[in-house]
């Protein structure tokens, strides 16, 4: 990973400190209570991190994707749910910046974001498609004066009570099988509850469940095709960047049991510690996961927005195979670390507490179904040459 | 109806396509996306495509826009100089 710009290293740097000081000293209350991270979110606005990704003609900080990416990691590292939907909302960023198309409308929003630093929440999965967002059921209805209506069934929308603005997978039409992007603003949308948040993991995400119903002039439908947006932006960046926070997650549970053993190597000099052998066993696994994870940036980077090379089967099949590898890898490492530390990992208020790392990185193989990813993967290596 | 060539592709498309058209309605430029091949069904047009013109996609070309029409399909056929009939 390389920061190469001085720009890159001054928000970093704004990351790095908020991470270690206001993400880390609200994680567990975050965690305990399933609240929002208030005082991270305030401080990542203030540093103007919301609209990192903007680029500077629309008066954004124009960070690099890579600097990001980073962010994410050193964010779950501290709080898993504060990098989650710090990356949730950098996806719908990245994913209008690329494929806005010249839309007036879309460049004064991502203006207008730079100003307000509106947060921006998900709506893909759906009830009866559930992570499948290439196949919604719900649909745009046109309407009189230039406006349309949706209604959708949306199982898990973090931070949706949080959000200025929902990004929405609808067909386009109710006759139409094809895909759209909607941008539905708070104060366009109404969010009806359908359940409650009370998960194992990534509690400070807050993603209830709610019925979706939003009128907006049709000028806030992103105009490419969905396919492009996709496999071109939306489930590379979705993996890339959560899987710098599976990462970041996984590192913190090592360095948690790192410094167990380091603490017992102090007490008694000399001692033999057999959680050392452990730890040892545990980098192994850190370094696998860290190789998948770097190794994907780094073939995203070599494709140099390459559209058509990033649209490729290959490309999708690693992208995909990153997602499967980082989420099933992650939890194996918070598992060993948490064997390494013994009780006091076990345990939720110690220095060496892992439980949360345990049951948020156990979100991560779910989100969006692996099985699911598996069996696309399996039909792509069909057809695809090189892997 | 402007153009309907490239018979052999068309029956590929047919057979393994799983269009809700007819495929011989479908001009030569027309979307088979459209027509509502899913990409699943797109994979299963390739591994046809490969076996009767006894030829390999390469990577680069395994992607949504070398096989959204019969005319994309034959000229990366004939990019790769398989025996395809007009
Ligand atoms: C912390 C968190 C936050 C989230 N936030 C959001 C958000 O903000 N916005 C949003 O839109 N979504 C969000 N999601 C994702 C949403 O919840 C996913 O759609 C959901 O996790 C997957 O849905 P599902 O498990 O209900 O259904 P499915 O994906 O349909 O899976 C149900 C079961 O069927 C199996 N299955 C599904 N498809 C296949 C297949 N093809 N082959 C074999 N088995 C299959 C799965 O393995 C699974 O066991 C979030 C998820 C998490 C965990």
């Amino acid at each position: 990973m390389t920061v190469d710009t001085d720009r890159d290293a001054a928000f970093l740097a704004g990351i790095a400190q908020i991470a270690d000081e206001i993400a880390a000293a609200n994680a567990d209350d975050v965690d305990r209570n399933a609240r929002f991270p208030q005082e991270t979110f305030a401080a990542l606005r203030e540093q103007r991190a919301l609209s990192a990704l903007v680029p500077a003609e629309y008066g954004g900080a124009g960070v690099s994707f890579d600097a990001v990416a980073q962010a994410c990691f050193e964010l779950g590292r501290r709080c898993g749910a504060s990098a989650m939907v710090y990356a949730m909302h950098q996806i719908q960023v990245a994913t209008i910046v690329r494929h806005l198309d010249g839309s007036p409308w879309f460049e004064d929003y991502l203006r207008d974001l730079v100003v307000s630093q509106r947060l921006i929440a998900s709506v893909t999965s759906e009830v009866g498609t559930g992570g499948d967002m290439s196949r919604s059921v719900a649909a745009l209805t046109p309407g009189d004066g230039g406006m349309a209506s949706f209604e959708k069934q949306a199982p898990t929308v973090s931070y949706g009570a949080y959000a200025d603005d929902l990004l929405v997978t609808l067909r386009a039409h109710p006759d139409a099988d094809a895909q759209v992007l909607v941008l539905a603003a708070k104060d366009q949308t109404t969010l009806e509850p359908t359940g409650t948040w009370d998960p194992l993991g990534m509690r400070g995400t807050c993603s209830p469940g709610y019925v979706v119903r939003a009128t907006v002039p049709t000028e806030q439908v992103l105009g490419q095709p969905f396919p492009a947006i996709s496999t071109e932006s939306m489930v590379p960046i979705s993996h890339l960047l959560w899987s710098h926070i599976w990462l970041g997650i996984a590192t913190d549970a090592f360095d948690r049991a790192r410094a167990f053993v380091r603490a017992a190597a102090k007490r008694a000099p000399g001692q033999p510690v057999p959680a050392a052998v452990k730890l040892s066993h545990v980098m192994t696994q850190l370094s696998l996961l860290r190789a998948e994870v770097h190794s994907s940036l780094d073939m995203w980077n070599g494709a140099a927005d390459d559209r058509e090379k990033l649209s490729t089967m290959a490309f999708a099949l690693r992208m995909n195979n990153l997602k499967l590898a980082a989420s099933e890898q992650a939890p194996v490492v918070c598992q060993q670390a948490m064997g390494v530390c013994g009780i006091v990992g076990f345990k939720n208020d110690t220095p060496f507490s892992i439980g949360r790392h345990l049951r948020d990185s156990m979100s991560a193989s779910l989100m969006v179904a692996n099985e699911r990813i598996h069996q696309t993967n399996a039909q792509l290596l069909l057809i695809a040459k090189e892997v | 109806m402007t153009d309907v060539s490239f018979p052999e592709v068309r029956e590929i498309v047919k057979e393994h396509g799983r269009l809700a058209a007819d495929v011989e309605t479908l001009a030569d430029g027309d979307s088979l996306y459209e027509a509502g091949m899913t990409s699943h069904a797109s994979v299963n047009v390739m591994l046809a495509l490969e076996d009767a013109f006894d030829v390999e996609f390469p990577d680069e070309m395994l992607k949504r826009s070398v096989f959204e029409s019969v005319a994309s399909i034959a000229a990366a056929l004939q990019q790769l100089d398989a025996p395809l009939v007009a």
